[in-house]
C-alpha cells in the first residue's frame, strides 16, 4: 500500500514557483501577488488576512500586488465565486512552506531545532533568547523553488486573522479620493478616445463622412477599419464631441432583427438547438403519478450596468504593447488580443487597475480591445478609451433570458413522484481567452472580422451554465433534467452572477412552494423532510428561526422562503422574504441565513450576501433589458431602472461557521434563493403566483388575469 | 473664453473655457480631481454628486457658469486620512461599500443632508440618497454609516 502523494492546491499546482506569490524583502516588507483580481467583492483584504496568518506577520506588513501579464501567476478568470477557494488555497499552502523553509535557515543560523523556534510579526525566536527575522534572512533565502505540499497549513485553533473581520485595504483610498480606480488614473502624454457604435443591433457601417470631424481642433487621429471607428483626441470633451460630430457622418447597414420581448419563452422555444441530457435519475419502484403539473418559469436578459462605464487604456511601443484593464482575467484577455493582433502573446503585457463591481463578464475586455486597436493609430502616447453609458447598456454581454419548464407527477397524495425540468437558453458563457477565436466586440466589427461567438455552456463539472443548479438538490425519486441551448444568438449573451443559477432555483423553488401549499404543508417543513443534507437542513432551520417563521398572516402582508446551494458544490443560502404587496410589490425584509465552510472574513462575507440579496431584489422587481425589433433600447437608467435606497429592503444575515471545512465563495449564493422566497411571499400575500420575472406591476396584473 | 471664478474645496480657482461646459469633465479634466465619478453624463445616477453651496448638485450635466462666485465642495474637501470627516470615518467603521465607485456620490448627498437636517431619519436618509444609485448592494451600510455620523456630529 501506497501514501498518496500530498496534493496542491489546483493553482499552486499550475504555479508551482514560490517567489511568483511570495517576496519577503529587508526591510520588513511581504509582497503577495495572486492571479485574482479585486472586483469590488474585497479579495484582496481576505487573501491578505490568509497570507499573514500563515506566514506570522502583521497584515499591514502585507503589500498585495495587482494582477499582470508581466509577473503575476495565471489564476485564469476571478470568477464563480472561486477565489478564496482557488486563490486562497494556493496562498495558504504557498505560505506555510516559506515559514518552513524561514524556520530551516534560522534553525541554521541559529543552531537550534527549527521545531523550539517561534515566530512573531517576522521575527523568529526560541530558547536562550535566540533570535532572527524574516527579514534578516530574506537576502539569503531563494524562493525560486517550486512548491512541494510538503508543508501543512496552521491549524484552525491557530489562526489569527482568517475568522475574523478585518478591515478591507481598499476602503481609505475610496472615502478619501485616492485615485485607485481605471477612471482616476491619468498616465503622462495621454490622449482621450471614443469609440462609434450603431444603435442598431449588428448594423455595419458602411460609409463615414470624416470631413466634419477632421477640422476640430484637438482631434488626433479618425480610426477606421471596416466596421470599428472612433476618435483619438487631446483631450476627453475633445474627443466627447468629436463623437458626436462623427456619428453624424456614419450611414449604417440594416442590422440583424431582434426577438420579440414581449414573447421571450416563444422565441427561445422556436430557435435552432443543441440539446443535452444534464442529469436523469429512474426511481427503483415507480411512484403512481396521479396528475402532472407543469408550469413554465421565464427570466429577461438581464443587464450588468455596473455605475461605472468600461474604460482601458493601451500604449504601443514598437510591435508591443500595453494594457491597462478592470478584465476579470488579465490572461484569458492577453490570449484573445493576441488572437486579433496575431502577435505573439510575450508582445503583449496586460494589467489590472480596479473598475466599478463587477458581476460577470462585463465590456472590460471589449473596451481593453478597442484601446489597443484606436491606440495602434497614435504612435507611443497612451490613449484612454470610456465607453458611453449607452454603449454600456446596449453593448454589453446581457445575462441570457431563459424559458424553464418543469412537469411534476405527484401521486394522490401530491408527493413527487416524477420531475422533469427543460431549459431553453442562449449559453451563459462567453469569456475571452478560451477558444481558438476571439470574443471581443471589436474583433467582429473589425475589415477582417472574426465570427462572433455564440455563447456555450460550461460542463457540469465546473457548475455548468444555463444547467447551473438545475439538478434538485432534494431526493425526489425521478428526475431527468434536459438543456437546450440556442445556436442563435440575436441578443449577445455571457456570463453573469449565476449564469442560469438563478432562473432555476426561482423555478424550482417556486413549484416546491405550489405542491407545499397545494398539499397544506408548511413549505419549509415540506422543504426539510425532502433534504439529507445536514449543511443544507441547517440554514434553512437557522432562517426559518431568525425571521420567526413564519409569522402570523397579515393583510398586505406576505412571507416567502427560498434555497439553494450555489453550482450545487458551493455556498448553502436560505432565506425568507417578507413583503408587503397591492398593486406593487415591497420587500420589506429579507433574512438570510449562509454556510461558505471556513469564513476567512465574516464581514466580507455578510457584505456579500448582503450585496447578493439586494442586487438580486433589485432583478426581481425591477429588471430587464428592454428592446423593440431593431434595438436596445433600455439605454439608460430612466429605461433600466435598479432598486433605490428608499427600496431597498432590511437585511439580515446569518453565517454558520464551519471552521473545518473548506472555504468557498459568497458572491452568488444569495440570487436564486432571494428570487424565489420574494416570488413566494408575492403568492402568500397576493394568492398569485408570478411565474415570469421581474414582477412588476404589469406582471402582477396579468398573473391575476389568468389565475381568474 | 471668459473666465469663471469660484471656490473649490475652499480654494479660490479660475477656469478659462466655454461656460456651458460640463463641470464634471472641469474638475477632473484641467483640475485633476478624482473624486468625482462619470458615470451615466445625464445626472441619472449619482457618482459625480457635488456641493455647490450647501446643496448636492450631479455635476456631469451642471455648467460651468452655475458655479460663478459659488463654493463647490468635491469628496477631496470633505476631509482627509490626517482630518477625515465623520462620514469618511463612518463608512470605513462600518465598511460600507463594496466597489465604491458611487461612494464619492453617496458622501456628498449625505453631506448636503447632514448640513440642513442634523439628525435625519432613516427614511430621510434614504429619501436623500434617492438619486444616488449603486449597484453593488451596499445601500443598507451605507444609511448605517450616515446615521452614525449623524449621531457623532450631534454630540460633538
Amino acid at each position: 500500500m501506497s501514501m498518496a502523494a500530498p496534493q496542491l492546491p489546483v493553482s499552486l499546482a499550475a504555479n508551482p514557483k514560490l517567489s511568483s506569490w511570495i517576496k519577503v524583502s529587508a526591510d520588513g516588507r511581504v509582497t503577495v501577488s495572486p492571479g485574482k483580481v479585486e472586483i469590488g467583492q474585497g479579495i484582496v483584504t481576505a487573501l491578505a488576512q490568509i497570507a499573514a496568518d500563515e506566514l506570522d506577520v502583521k497584515i499591514g506588513r502585507v503589500q498585495m500586488v495587482r494582477a499582470s501579464t508581466a509577473r503575476s501567476p495565471n489564476e485564469g478568470v476571478t470568477s464563480g465565486s472561486l477565489s478564496i477557494q482557488q486563490s486562497g488555497r494556493a496562498l495558504r499552502h504557498a505560505c506555510a512552506e516559506i515559514r518552513q523553509i524561514f524556520l530551516a535557515a534560522a534553525s541554521d543560523r541559529l543552531g537550534v531545532d527549527a521545531d523550539v523556534l517561534d515566530i512573531k510579526d517576522g521575527e523568529i525566536f526560541g530558547p536562550g533568547n535566540v533570535r532572527t527575522s524574516y527579514w534578516e534572512l530574506a537576502e539569503d533565502i531563494s524562493l525560486d523553488r517550486d512548491a512541494t505540499a510538503s508543508a501543512v497549513p496552521k491549524p484552525i485553533a491557530m489562526r489569527a486573522l482568517a475568522g475574523h473581520s478585518a478591515q478591507r485595504l481598499d476602503i481609505p483610498d475610496k472615502v478619501f479620493a485616492q485615485p485607485r480606480f481605471i477612471h482616476d488614473i491619468t498616465l503622462p502624454g495621454m490622449l482621450h478616445a471614443r469609440v462609434l457604435r450603431p444603435e442598431i443591433s449588428q448594423a455595419k457601417l458602411i460609409g463615414l463622412n470624416e470631413a466634419a470631424t477632421r477640422a476640430l481642433p484637438g482631434l488626433v487621429a479618425i480610426v477606421r477599419d471596416g466596421s470599428f471607428a472612433g476618435v483619438v483626441c487631446e483631450t476627453e470633451a475633445g474627443a466627447e464631441a468629436a463623437l458626436m460630430v462623427l456619428r453624424k457622418g456614419a450611414t449604417w447597414s440594416v442590422g440583424q432583427p431582434l426577438p420579440d420581448e414581449s414573447d421571450l419563452a416563444g422565441f427561445l422555444k422556436s430557435q435552432p438547438l443543441e440539446s443535452v441530457i444534464i442529469d436523469a435519475r429512474t426511481a427503483g419502484a415507480p411512484g403512481n403519478p396521479a396528475r402532472t403539473l407543469r408550469r413554465r418559469y421565464t427570466r429577461p436578459y438581464i443587464a450588468h450596468a455596473s455605475i461605472a462605464p468600461s474604460c482601458a487604456m493601451a500604449q504601443w511601443n514598437g510591435d508591443r504593447v500595453h494594457v491597462w484593464t478592470h478584465s476579470q482575467g488579465v490572461y484569458l484577455l492577453r490570449a484573445d488580443l493576441a488572437l486579433v493582433l496575431k502577435l505573439p502573446v510575450e508582445q503583449i503585457t496586460v494589467e489590472h487597475l480596479e473598475g466599478a463591481g463587477c458581476y460577470g463578464h462585463n465590456p472590460a475586455d471589449d473596451v481593453a480591445l478597442d484601446a489597443v486597436l484606436l491606440a495602434k493609430a497614435v504612435g507611443d502616447r497612451p490613449v484612454r478609451v470610456q465607453w458611453s453609458r449607452a454603449d454600456e447598456m446596449t453593448h454589453a454581454p446581457f445575462g441570457a433570458a431563459m424559458a424553464i419548464e418543469i412537469e411534476a407527477d405527484l401521486d394522490a397524495e401530491s408527493e413527487i413522484v416524477g420531475w422533469r425540468h427543460s431549459i431553453w437558453s442562449n449559453g451563459h458563457a462567453a469569456r475571452p481567452g478560451r477558444g481558438t477565436q476571439p470574443t471581443l466586440l471589436a474583433a467582429t466589427e473589425i475589415a477582417n472580422p472574426f465570427p462572433r461567438q455564440i455563447s456555450g455552456n460550461p460542463p457540469q463539472a465546473n457548475g455548468g451554465g444555463a444547467d447551473r443548479n438545475s439538478v434538485p438538490l432534494y431526493d425526489f425519486p425521478a428526475w431527468k433534467i434536459e438543456s437546450h441551448r440556442l445556436l442563435t444568438m440575436p441578443v449577445r449573451t455571457s456570463a453573469l452572477r449565476t449564469l442560469g443559477g438563478q432562473g432555476n432555483v426561482f423555478a424550482i423553488e417556486s413549484l416546491l412552494d405550489e405542491i407545499a401549499t397545494e398539499r397544506g404543508e408548511d413549505p419549509v417543513a415540506f422543504r426539510l423532510r425532502h433534504l439529507g443534507d445536514e449543511r443544507a437542513r441547517d440554514v434553512i432551520r437557522a432562517a426559518a428561526r431568525r425571521a420567526n417563521w413564519k409569522p402570523a398572516a397579515k393583510t398586505g402582508t406576505g412571507y416567502g422562503v427560498g434555497f439553494g446551494r450555489y453550482k450545487n458544490t458551493g455556498a448553502y443560502c436560505a432565506v425568507v422574504a417578507e413583503i408587503e404587496g397591492d398593486e406593487d410589490i415591497r420587500v420589506r425584509k429579507l433574512t438570510l441565513a449562509v454556510d461558505v465552510g471556513e469564513v476567512i472574513n465574516p464581514d466580507g462575507v455578510i457584505n456579500q450576501i448582503e450585496g447578493g440579496a439586494i442586487q438580486a431584489t433589485s432583478w426581481v422587481l425591477k429588471e430587464r433589458v428592454r428592446f423593440d425589433r431593431e434595438r436596445i433600447t433600455s439605454t439608460n437608467w430612466a429605461d433600466y431602472p435598479i432598486l433605490r435606497f428608499s427600496e431597498v429592503p432590511k437585511v439580515e444575515v446569518e453565517v454558520i461557521q464551519r471552521p473545518e471545512i473548506d472555504p468557498v465563495g459568497a458572491g452568488e449564493a444569495a440570487h436564486g434563493p432571494v428570487t424565489a422566497a420574494i416570488a413566494n411571499a408575492v403568492f402568500d400575500c397576493l394568492g398569485v403566483r408570478v411565474r415570469d420575472l421581474p414582477i412588476t406591476r404589469d406582471r402582477l396584473i396579468a398573473a391575476m388575469d389568468s389565475s381568474a | 473664453m471668459p473666465s469663471i471664478r469660484f471656490r473649490l474645496n475652499g480654494a479660490p480657482t479660475e477656469i478659462d473655457a466655454d461656460p456651458d461646459h460640463s463641470l464634471l469633465d472641469i474638475l477632473r479634466g484641467r483640475l485633476g480631481l478624482s473624486g468625482p465619478h462619470f458615470g451615466c453624463g445625464s445626472g441619472e445616477c449619482g457618482a459625480c454628486r457635488v456641493m455647490i453651496g450647501d446643496h448636492a448638485v450631479t455635476a456631469c450635466d451642471a455648467p460651468l457658469w452655475s458655479v460663478a462666485d459659488k463654493d463647490v465642495t468635491t469628496l477631496e474637501g470633505l476631509g482627509t486620512a490626517e482630518h477625515p470627516h465623520p462620514l469618511q470615518r463612518a463608512f470605513i467603521a462600518e465598511q460600507a461599500l463594496q466597489c465604491g465607485y458611487c461612494v464619492a456620490g453617496v458622501l456628498i448627498s449625505a453631506a448636503a443632508l447632514l448640513r440642513r437636517n442634523k439628525r435625519p431619519s432613516e427614511a430621510e436618509v434614504r429619501g436623500a440618497l434617492d438619486r444616488n444609485l449603486c449597484r453593488c448592494g451596499s445601500h443598507n451600510r451605507m444609511v448605517r454609516a450616515i446615521l452614525h455620523a449623524a449621531d457623532e456630529m450631534a454630540a460633538a
